[in-house]
């Protein structure tokens, strides 16, 4: 396809073979391993996700795609991830894949040599790696900050609490956002750092997560824990433009998900002497959806072809960050959609626990809400825009 | 692609040249924004001398075949010229339906003598073409075409009417779906495809008067016209398989089109223009926060559209559902339009009142005259609801609507 304008220096959506095959890996891998059934029982289990189901996802090397080789990963980047991660989202497959990847971004962008090649080489291989970002006032703004963190001769002492910490009781590395000194601070906290009551377990509307309220008052850790290199705050910018990249592509699976659930319905129940699916008032709506689902899919690879993490200096005009807010909103957009017509479609068995509608509409509930909804990403986007 | 990046940068750079030198000045009228709008002579004329400029410059039909007037070269070279047309704003190619329907049935299906006869001056815009599917009493209902088509020895006879016509008023040839067979066991077996003459005894195109108040199409009325029967292309009786080929090329599912541009693009941008320059209790409206998410979301459903069709061409990102995004496209960009046109309207103010040939009209009434001329896009060729039906049932796979 030739470039249409010579503003771009690469095209607008890229996809290697790499992506391909991790993509068809992932999509045999999650169908297999995340049926439905599996999804319902490990919703009442302690864990999101059984250690050697776990286990299995890093001997995969999943977990260090986007790391560099030196580091043990393999050196690709998240758009790579995007393609994992989307696969997954169709299976409503829960792990801590996304937090432990994220972290190992964030520790890549602002890690001294020690903290890398301490931390990213356990990442790869299977170290859980939780995000302690959100805070009780549920702003979306990553820098708006309670929890501080006071410099006491060589430690740091810790106050406050933060909120939505998943896969915490699983994980042995924390990323934690504090004020120091007034300005945003990155620490790195490890699971023996924490006292025994630290977690709290929250109830959240998505059943497939396990999130965690976490309490940091007494919590004191060495100075060496800051992440130092590299700009703080740009960095929580990014980590806030990566989570919405990688929650886009869970949502574009999600909505593929939904509609197969949905269509299956609308080709198998029978009413008034039809199967319903011939009924324009359910046809059309899908339709919709699907066309929801195809525009979100294009702006999330486009995303996936733009956006590198801390990689602003190529980032003209704003052009990564527009195109993963706006992939962010439009999978929200379409995921919600998809997924509140699938419960209604449904009829009366849509109201049930027993119909997976549910699982995927409070799916797509929790992945809204978290890095900011529709709205929010539309109110960024307007500046960079007109 | 089978062209080097350096050949494509040498012709990007020769056509991007020659469009710039050839580009029309403003002729002092209003110009169409597509085939379906032409209503006057003087648009028509100078729409007809544009595109023959083009082709004769070498920038139309470049990957047709070279023995019938075509440039024999990568389609490639097409692409880049044709995203050119665009990105300069050059007027429209008015020969539509020849160049992106007919064409190419005819170089696909047709025989040596119908390519010999008709291909080159397609191109040229020497021969105009019309389409002659949709009939006053069932539009989007193709299958049940009733305009009759009697065998008389090698002639058929031909009774009845076409509605829609397209440049009918100006077209030499048309596409024509008619009934060959009345008792068949299905309405699509009685059916046969013709490429027939327009000025003939017996053809009457009538121009029909559209909501803008403008003419644009016509209804033909056939009575009694005689055409030879080497106007068939495809078997006689099997009119329905070559309709459903020319959909394909129609809602460029299929590829073989002989490109340049085809209506004139609206873009989100120019509503963001209209929205600086637009006043809402004393401020330019495009501060107001209503206005502001309302713009974000258009220029983002461009955007997606846009991508729509560069993911299209990407084989490891083709959709779970095969023909989404093409199926799907006139369906998605009709309705963005319309939507689009409406919300520009809504921008003006008490201006917004104003149409076409008051002075004081903002862009000139444009806005008002697309947002009602945007119906063609969402009505004509199946109406937004059939199309919804056809992904429903094509793509997704649900039951067929009773």
């Amino acid at each position: 396809m030739p470039e249409q304008s010579e503003q771009s220096e690469q095209a607008d959506i890229l996809f290697t073979d790499e992506q391909g095959q991790l993509m068809e890996i992932a999509q045999t891998f999650s169908a297999n391993k995340s049926p439905i059934a599996n999804v319902r029982q490990q919703m009442t289990a302690a864990g999101s996700i059984e250690a050697d189901l776990w286990a299995e996802i890093a001997d995969l090397g999943w977990l260090g795609v986007a790391i560099p080789e030196e580091y043990g990963g393999s050196g690709l980047g998240l758009g790579e991830v995007v393609s994992i991660v989307e696969p997954m989202g169709r299976n409503l497959f829960a792990s801590p894949l996304i937090s432990t990847t994220l972290a190992a971004q964030v520790i890549l962008a602002t890690g001294d040599a020690e903290q890398k090649s301490q931390w990213l080489p356990q990442l790869a291989g299977g170290t859980v790696a939780a995000l302690a970002l959100s805070e009780a006032h549920g702003d979306w703004d990553l820098s708006n900050l309670t929890c501080t963190a006071t410099l006491v001769g060589d430690r740091l002492d810790l106050s406050g609490g933060k909120t939505f910490v998943t896969d915490a009781a699983m994980a042995d590395l924390f990323v934690v956002s504090v004020a120091l000194d007034g300005a945003p601070a990155l620490i790195l906290l490890e699971a023996s750092d924490l006292p025994s009551d630290a977690l709290r377990q929250e109830i959240v509307i998505d059943e497939t997560r396990r999130s965690y309220g976490m309490d940091l008052d007494g919590v004191s850790v060495s100075r060496d824990n800051l992440l130092r290199g590299g700009d703080i705050a740009a960095s929580l910018k990014s980590l806030h433009l990566a989570a919405c990249l990688l929650y886009a592509a869970e949502m574009c699976g999600g909505t593929v998900g939904v509609i197969n659930v949905t269509l299956e319905y609308l080709t198998t129940r029978r009413q008034f002497d039809h199967f319903i699916g011939a009924y324009q008032a359910l046809k059309h709506p899908m339709v919709d959806a699907l066309t929801g689902l195809e525009a979100a899919r294009s702006h999330l690879y486009h995303a996936a072809t733009v956006f590198d993490f801390g990689g602003e200096p190529r980032d003209r005009g704003g052009r990564a960050e527009i195109a993963v807010r706006m992939a962010k909103a439009q999978a929200a957009d379409a995921f919600a959609f998809a997924s509140d017509r699938a419960i209604q479609f449904h009829g009366a068995f849509g109201f049930t626990y027993e119909c997976d509608a549910q699982l995927y509409r409070r799916r797509a509930l929790w992945c809204e809400q978290q890095h900011g909804d529709s709205q929010h990403h539309c109110k960024h986007l307007a500046p960079l825009l007109l | 692609m089978s062209i080097s990046t350096q050949e494509e940068v040498e012709f990007q750079a020769e056509v991007s040249a020659w469009f710039t030198e050839n580009k029309p000045a403003d002729p002092g009228f209003l110009l169409p924004q597509s085939f379906m709008e032409v209503g006057t002579d003087q648009q028509f004329d100078f729409l007809r001398t544009w595109q023959r400029k083009v082709y004769e410059a070498g920038y139309l039909g470049m990957a047709w075949p070279t023995e019938y007037g075509g440039g024999g070269r990568d389609q490639a070279f097409q692409d880049i010229a044709t995203a050119e047309m665009v990105a300069q704003k050059v007027p429209f190619m008015t020969n539509t339906i020849g160049l992106s329907w007919a064409g190419p049935l005819i170089l696909n299906m047709g025989s040596d003598a119908q390519r010999e006869a008709y291909i080159k001056r397609i191109l040229s815009a020497e021969d105009i073409w019309c389409q002659g599917f949709s009939e006053p009493d069932h539009g989007s209902d193709l299958g049940n075409a009733q305009l009759r088509a009697v065998r008389d020895g090698d002639e058929f006879v031909l009774n009845g009417s076409k509605i829609w016509t397209s440049l009918g008023s100006y077209a030499d040839f048309m596409i024509l779906l008619a009934r060959s067979n009345t008792e068949t066991n299905t309405k699509y077996d009685g059916l046969s495809y013709f490429l027939i003459p327009m000025k003939i005894p017996g053809i009457d195109p009538v121009p029909i008067k559209k909501l803008t108040g403008e003419f644009g199409f016509t209804q033909t009325f056939f009575d009694n016209a005689r055409v030879s029967d080497s106007c068939l292309i495809g078997e006689e009786g099997k009119g329905w398989q070559v309709a459903m080929k020319t959909l394909t090329f129609e809602r460029a599912v299929s590829g073989g089109q002989a490109g340049g541009v085809h209506s004139m693009q609206v873009s989100t941008r120019e509503v963001v223009a209209l929205a600086r320059h637009a006043m809402r209790d004393g401020r330019p409206a495009i501060e107001d926060p209503i206005v502001r998410d309302k713009l974000v979301s258009f220029l983002m459903e461009e955007r997606g559209l846009d991508l729509n069709n560069q993911r299209d061409k990407i084989p490891g990102l083709a959709p779970e559902w095969p023909g989404a995004i093409s199926m799907a496209r006139k369906l998605t960009n009709s309705e963005w339009r319309r939507r689009l046109n409406q919300f520009a309207i809504s921008l003006q103010g008490a201006n917004a009142s104003r149409y076409v040939g008051d002075e004081a009209a903002i862009d000139g009434g444009r806005w008002q005259r697309g947002y009602l001329n945007a119906f063609s896009g969402t009505i004509g060729g199946g109406t937004s609801q059939v199309q919804k039906n056809i992904v429903g049932e094509r793509v997704l796979g649900l039951p067929k609507s009773e």
